[in-house]
């Protein structure tokens, strides 16, 4: 076990190079635009563009360029917001990600109960009218968009009935978990609720399809030959079972909500997350930022699909001498 | 009859509700199991043995089975028994070991966890104690090193290895009845005799056992009784020797006579029986065997019922009798199978011969 979560974290290392190569490649050696231009701002003097020109090594071969820029992402940390002269683009991700992390790990914990529950039920229980009328709820949830849904939210709790029913629900905006506990739930509440409604949807329906499946499997009729009980056959058997795709699926989705797939969340509700960070750079063509961005997201991803691949080999035993 | 039966099946019928309407795959099935007995139920794919079986142990979950008759063992009928006792039956009085070894364990747990947990689910025994079982049990069924191999996954088991722990698996509770349902099929050759061998072990425990096939050989090696069924009824049922030296119904001497022989003659073409096996739904009134029966002649419309023929030195009473559902004469049975047997090579010599 040890040997492959080795194996799997050099694989992963090797993952992260050569996305960094790829996003090096794409921002100076795509041709058409001058590369100095690109970190500095269209419209910087001619001295910053030669200072640029000489940090990041841009008269210089390739090879040389890209240990450059590396240096001034990972070691120097000095690469420059260039819409906010002299704000540093990695601080801005390192104070933006325990807000991300703290809105995604929340929402997941949600969705992934929700949607096991969900799943769960709806294959116990698949032939009587309950069956389609949990699916119903998870169809609605996947259909609804988190811009949309998040501005409903915003609109209900904020405005129609906020001297009502929803007065305790504090404005829009993030409060640091060290700060105070309970603030930062109370802020996150309707965020986490509305991420999390829309995979809570597809997660149920994926299980229902696996556990489904799996309750017709041979294993199942010999368990209930041994005269266990459907309970314990629909959890310990059937769900166990189940699971195992859905781990792999929701690796995928973390990593990717983690790397600023949050991005409609966090704008909508105010978060100043990952997504947020992305958006804004997005709006003001802010490079230097969003090369940051990229980055960190590969980053997140590649992570998480070796987590979920080591997670993988627990669950099931036949994956870990592959 | 000294003994009871053990289980005492009764008019049991098993239909499926299909999109063409309901579909009767076990039609009127009867027989029972003494305690202490190897039945051999034999017949070919889809003649309802392994449905009947499932029926008797109600894992026909499917909302559009219907199952009707009588099943009583040791007194109860089990078709009626509350769910949780039926739960208590199952695995513990009666045990069932099915055909395919590769997909009948959970793939995320250890053969000895899996084993562990059918002995907690009727016993009250610590974790470690119900561990130690399996352990044994996996000894006891011939697999070397049972200590650490009972900490292995299926899938690190062999074909043979897997159905071993399945059958110390359906051994842990020490059930009165092991179903067993085609056990032999998905294995080697060797493997399946030392599979048997184990069947015989666990008989001479004291364990009756249902052994379901379609191979006449495995029958041949261990059955007390047999039961030959198609599609979906009973076509003839007795004493093994009996059945394999006196076979009574046209179908089994089909079953016996498509035997490869080895060290035989050298045959020009092995006998076949014609046609293909009865589709369940399309079952004629009469005989299900009639359409593919050389010997079919007008009576065959009407339906035979399972009864003792009135001639035969084999004829017994009870468990012993040699019943068989087939409306030729009981007289010259005998004769009457060497002119189909022949009519089965297809030789068209024979054949001329044999028209008037």
């Amino acid at each position: 076990m040890l040997r492959f979560i080795v194996k799997r974290f050099a694989s992963a290392l090797l993952v992260m190079f050569a996305i960094s190569v790829l996003v090096f490649l794409i921002f100076f050696a795509t041709p058409g635009v001058d590369p100095a231009a690109r970190i500095a701002g269209r419209n910087a003097d001619p001295a910053t563009l030669a200072q640029v020109r000489h940090s990041f090594g841009l008269d210089r071969p390739m090879p040389i360029r890209y240990l450059l820029m590396m240096r001034h992402l990972l070691i120097d940390r000095d690469l420059e917001s260039f819409v906010n002269r002299g704000s540093r683009v990695i601080p801005q991700i390192v104070q933006a990600t325990p807000v991300t992390l703290s809105l995604v790990i929340g929402a997941a914990l949600i969705w992934m109960a929700a949607g096991i529950i969900m799943g769960t039920a709806a294959a116990a229980l698949r032939g009587k009218a309950a069956d389609p009328l949990i699916m119903l709820v998870g169809v609605v949830g996947v259909s609804l968009p988190a811009y949309w849904l998040g501005e409903v939210v915003n609109l209900i709790t904020q405005k129609q009935l906020h001297s009502s029913v929803f007065s305790w629900v504090p404005p829009p905006g993030y409060v640091d978990l060290s700060h105070d506990p309970g603030q930062w739930a109370l802020h996150l509440l309707f965020p986490w609720l509305t991420l999390a409604l829309l995979y809570a949807g597809i997660y149920a329906r994926l299980l229902r399809g696996e556990v489904v499946s799996a309750l017709n499997e041979d294993y199942v009729r010999t368990a209930r030959a041994k005269g266990l009980s459907e309970r314990r056959i629909l959890i310990r058997h059937a769900l166990r079972c189940s699971l195992i795709p859905i781990v792999s699926l929701f690796g995928l989705d973390f990593g990717a909500l983690v790397g600023g797939a949050a991005l409609l969340t966090e704008v909508v509700f105010g978060l100043p997350g990952i997504g947020k960070l992305t958006f804004d750079a997005l709006q003001n063509l802010d490079l230097p930022v969003i090369m940051g961005t990229v980055l960190y997201a590969a980053f997140f991803v590649v992570l998480a699909n070796a987590l979920v691949d080591i997670l993988y080999a627990r669950l099931d035993p036949r994956a870990r001498h592959a | 009859m000294p003994d009871q039966p053990l289980l005492d099946v009764r008019d049991l019928r098993v239909s499926f509700r299909t999109r063409r309407g309901s579909v009767t795959v076990v039609d009127d099935l009867s027989f029972s199991v003494s305690p202490g007995e190897i039945l051999g139920v034999v017949g070919e794919s889809g003649s309802g043995k392994s449905v009947s079986m499932l029926a008797v142990l109600r894992l026909l979950t499917s909302p559009n089975v219907t199952v009707e008759g009588e099943v009583r063992f040791r007194g109860r009928d089990l078709l009626t028994l509350p769910d949780k006792e039926m739960r208590a039956v199952r695995g513990r009085e009666i045990a069932m070991v099915f055909q395919d070894p590769m997909t009948a364990l959970t793939p995320v747990y250890t053969v000895g966890w899996q084993i562990a947990e059918q002995i907690r689910a009727h016993e009250k025994v610590s974790r470690k104690a119900a561990h130690a079982r399996a352990v044994g049990l996996l000894s006891d069924v011939g697999i070397p090193d049972a200590a650490s191999r009972a900490n292995a996954y299926p899938h690190e088991f062999s074909g043979g290895m897997r159905q071993r722990a399945v059958i110390a698996m359906a051994l842990s509770c020490g059930p009165a009845l092991l179903i067993a349902d085609e056990p032999t099929t998905a294995l080697d050759v060797t493997v399946q005799a030392q599979i048997l061998d184990l069947m015989r072990e666990l008989n001479a425990q004291g364990s009756a056992v249902v052994l379901i096939t379609h191979d006449m050989g495995v029958i041949s090696q261990i059955a007390d009784r047999v039961l030959v069924m198609y599609g979906g009824r009973a076509a003839e049922e007795g004493p093994r020797r009996a059945v394999f030296h006196g076979p009574r119904h046209p179908y089994t001497w089909g079953l016996l006579d498509s035997v490869p022989r080895v060290g035989g003659s050298r045959l020009r073409r092995l006998p076949t029986i014609a046609g293909m096996p009865v589709a369940p739904g399309s079952l004629p009134e009469g005989c299900a065997f009639a359409p593919r029966c050389r010997l079919r002649h007008e009576r065959c419309e009407e339906r035979p019922v399972l009864s003792i023929g009135s001639a035969g030195a084999d004829v017994g009473s009870g468990a012993d009798a040699h019943r068989d559902a087939c409306w030729l004469p009981d007289d010259d049975r005998a004769s009457l199978r060497l002119t189909s047997r022949s009519a089965a090579t297809d030789v068209p010599d024979l054949e001329r011969e044999a028209t008037p």
